[in-house]
């Protein structure tokens, strides 16, 4: 388990103060200049050295995804984009970065953008969190001030220009060129790719589009070097991430801890554990809505890193998991997302705008259990039909909740099915077995 | 997206006031001169907030729009277009306050369905998307306001009250009710999104002026 002194975000509960001269004190802006004299190739060398991997939930190299932004700008100008559209049910840990360490994100992403060769970023933040952007903002008006901003940044040599945009309330805005549509003011809609934003992002610029915590974590990793960074976690899984708890457990709240960690020992240091105790839990979503359940079985000993999650068919996404104890109705839990994603679809694509609508209305009548043990397959099926078969995402995490729902819960969804037949009756009555009906299947 | 499109009412005339004026001029500021459209978003946010501190009921008319579409040089269709697409921006008049439930799966967790009871019972609105007789709330469901450490939350305007419950659910409400607005944040005995009852890392960090805010 991670010890305070790896740990990165240092004041990630507000405990200290979140303006220039405490965050200086904890060590940011700290020379900032030295840094940018190591030159653009060696900072990318570094971050790719790290092994850090997308804090976003798609778990991309970093720093090779800054390698693909133009060595020389071919009179274009280049942007570093910051996607702050945190807005994935359970996701709650951009949000501590930008309030409460708000000049470790302006200072690597000037670091970020040196390394890509753009003079300007812009940040963009979910105009749900209209505090968080107004604290940002008073540190970049700090920062300017102090002229750690604006021309020759920090007297490294280097212009930048930091600034916010807010979003408005929808979803879809997350995915990069969504969110880069929204940026140039138009619908928050997903563009065809290629051209990646690389080569065509903001204003038709090459573009990279990154995390907050991808980027918030640069300063540190810079000044304490690739090899502390790497040699937290394991490999193929570097470092410390943000996570976060909710749900059923005794303390619900956000914390850095090292990848490759057991779930089990998360939930019971960080979350105090799950209500009830460890045996009353019936299943976690280890990061975000969008990635498959995970019974307790398979609870009792993953690790809490990209690969070990993705053997298990699931996903570390952005880390931040929901956990459920066995009160919850989990086919309800899983109901609820596919009614979060019939919302958010942005009616672009065909087979995720009706799609998404077609899951919801199903799973709904499986809620209810007014449905025919066959049509879970044929829930499947119409999943199917919609991953994959769309630009963007979106579809395809509106499909993985469900399938996951039928992966390990399917006993749960027919015994839901035959309770509705055998209290109210309907065509091919199952008998409901003997011992009643089988109510947590682990 | 599922914003009501549903122009109530509208009034003949919009003008920017001196403030809006002002932050009007530093939100062009941010985006190249020849990439004005990029302030749409902005500047339905000032038109919005404007008709909410002159009206008390903070919407976006389609004059206001228009006058928006002229300023930035775009087609109306195209400022209209946002303004239905995305759900912060209400092209309906809303109550003084506006009252938004989440009730996504990690709120409803922890008990957002008693949260959304009180509203009712507090405000006498019966269905979301209405707002109540006095004119006071408007009660939305919205989805995930991505605060899910601490759920479930209720937001008003523009705050987020966390760790809710039906009491202080209602109890919010009156107070919202006889003008007074309460912090935001954490109602139980937590720092932000600390554990309850105190941290568990970070603890030897040093103190220098704690931020409660």
């Amino acid at each position: 388990m991670l010890q305070d002194k790896d740990r990165i975000f240092t004041n990630l509960y507000g405990q200290d103060d979140w303006r220039l001269p405490a965050a200086r004190k904890r060590g940011d802006w700290e020379n900032t200049a030295a840094i940018i004299a190591k030159g653009r190739d060696a900072v990318v060398a570094e971050m790719k050295a790290s092994g850090l991997r997308g804090r976003g939930g798609a778990g991309f190299p970093t720093g090779l995804k800054w390698s693909f932004m133009p060595k020389k700008s071919d009179g274009r100008p280049h942007y570093l984009v910051i996607n702050g559209d945190e807005s994935e049910p359970g996701t709650c840990k951009d949000r501590e970065v930008m309030r409460h360490e708000p000049h470790k994100l302006i200072e690597s992403a000037m670091i970020a953008s040196f390394a890509m060769g753009a003079h300007a970023s812009y940040i963009y933040i979910r105009g749900e969190f209209c505090r968080e952007a107004e604290r940002l903002q008073a540190a970049i008006d700090e920062a300017y001030e102090a002229g750690l901003l604006g021309k020759n940044a920090a007297g490294s040599g280097w212009d930048f220009d930091f600034r916010i945009h807010r979003g408005a309330g929808a979803y879809i805005c997350g995915e990069e060129t969504a969110l880069l549509e929204s940026l140039e003011g138009k619908k928050g809609q997903p563009r065809m790719k290629p051209p990646f934003p690389a080569g065509a992002g903001l204003y038709g610029c090459p573009t990279t589009v990154n995390n907050v915590e991808s980027i918030a974590v640069t300063s540190t990793i810079m000044r304490r070097g690739a090899a502390w960074f790497s040699g937290l976690g394991r490999p193929n899984n570097a470092g410390t991430k943000l996570m976060a708890i909710s749900g059923h457990v005794n303390t619900p709240c956000v914390f850095e801890e090292e990848l490759g960690v057991p779930l089990k020992e998360i939930i019971e240091k960080h979350g105090g554990g799950v209500r009830g105790g460890w045996d009353n839990l019936l299943a976690v979503i280890p990061g975000g809505c969008s990635v498959p359940v995970l019974p307790k079985s398979i609870c009792e000993t993953v690790l809490m890193d990209y690969d070990s999650l993705r053997a298990e068919r699931s996903g570390l996404g952005t880390a931040c998991m929901i956990v459920m104890d066995k009160s919850t109705d989990i086919i309800e839990a899983i109901a609820r997302f596919s009614k979060f994603f019939k919302h958010e679809s942005c009616g672009q694509c065909t087979p995720c705008r009706e799609g998404t609508g077609w899951m919801m209305r199903m799973m709904n009548r499986m809620v209810q259990g007014t449905a025919e043990i066959e049509e879970i397959d044929l829930l499947e099926q119409v999943t199917k039909q919609v991953e994959g078969h769309t630009i963007c995402a979106l579809g395809d995490a509106a499909a993985w909740p469900i399938q996951g729902l039928i992966r390990h819960f399917r006993p749960e969804m027919e015994a839901r099915i035959r309770q509705y037949k055998a209290a109210h009756g309907g065509t091919g009555l199952v008998q409901v077995p003997a011992g009643g009906v089988p109510v947590a299947a682990e | 997206m599922n914003t009501t499109w549903a122009p109530a009412e509208q009034p003949e005339s919009f003008a920017f006031d001196d403030e809006s004026e002002a932050e009007i001029v530093n939100v062009l500021k941010k985006y190249p001169e020849e990439r004005k459209a990029s302030a749409v978003m902005p500047l339905l946010y000032i038109a919005q907030r404007q008709m909410g501190r002159v009206t008390g009921s903070a919407w976006i008319p389609l004059v206001a729009m228009d006058d928006i579409a002229r300023r930035l040089e775009m087609a109306p269709i195209r400022v209209y277009e946002v303004a239905s697409f995305y759900t912060m921006f209400n092209t309906k008049p809303i109550g003084r306050y506006h009252l938004q439930v989440c009730t996504t799966t990690p709120c409803w967790l922890r008990g957002s369905d008693v949260v959304t009871e009180a509203c009712r019972k507090a405000t006498g609105i019966h269905h979301f998307g209405e707002t109540s007789a006095d004119g006071l709330f408007t009660l939305t469901e919205v989805e995930c306001l991505g605060a899910c450490a601490n759920a479930p939350i209720l937001q008003v305007d523009d705050d987020y009250y966390e760790d809710m419950d039906g009491p202080r659910t209602e109890a919010l409400i009156a107070d919202l009710r006889a003008g007074r607005k309460p912090e935001a944040g954490p109602a139980i005995n937590r720092m932000c999104s600390a554990p309850e009852g105190g941290r568990k890392t970070l603890l030897e960090t040093s103190v220098s002026s704690p931020d409660q805010k």
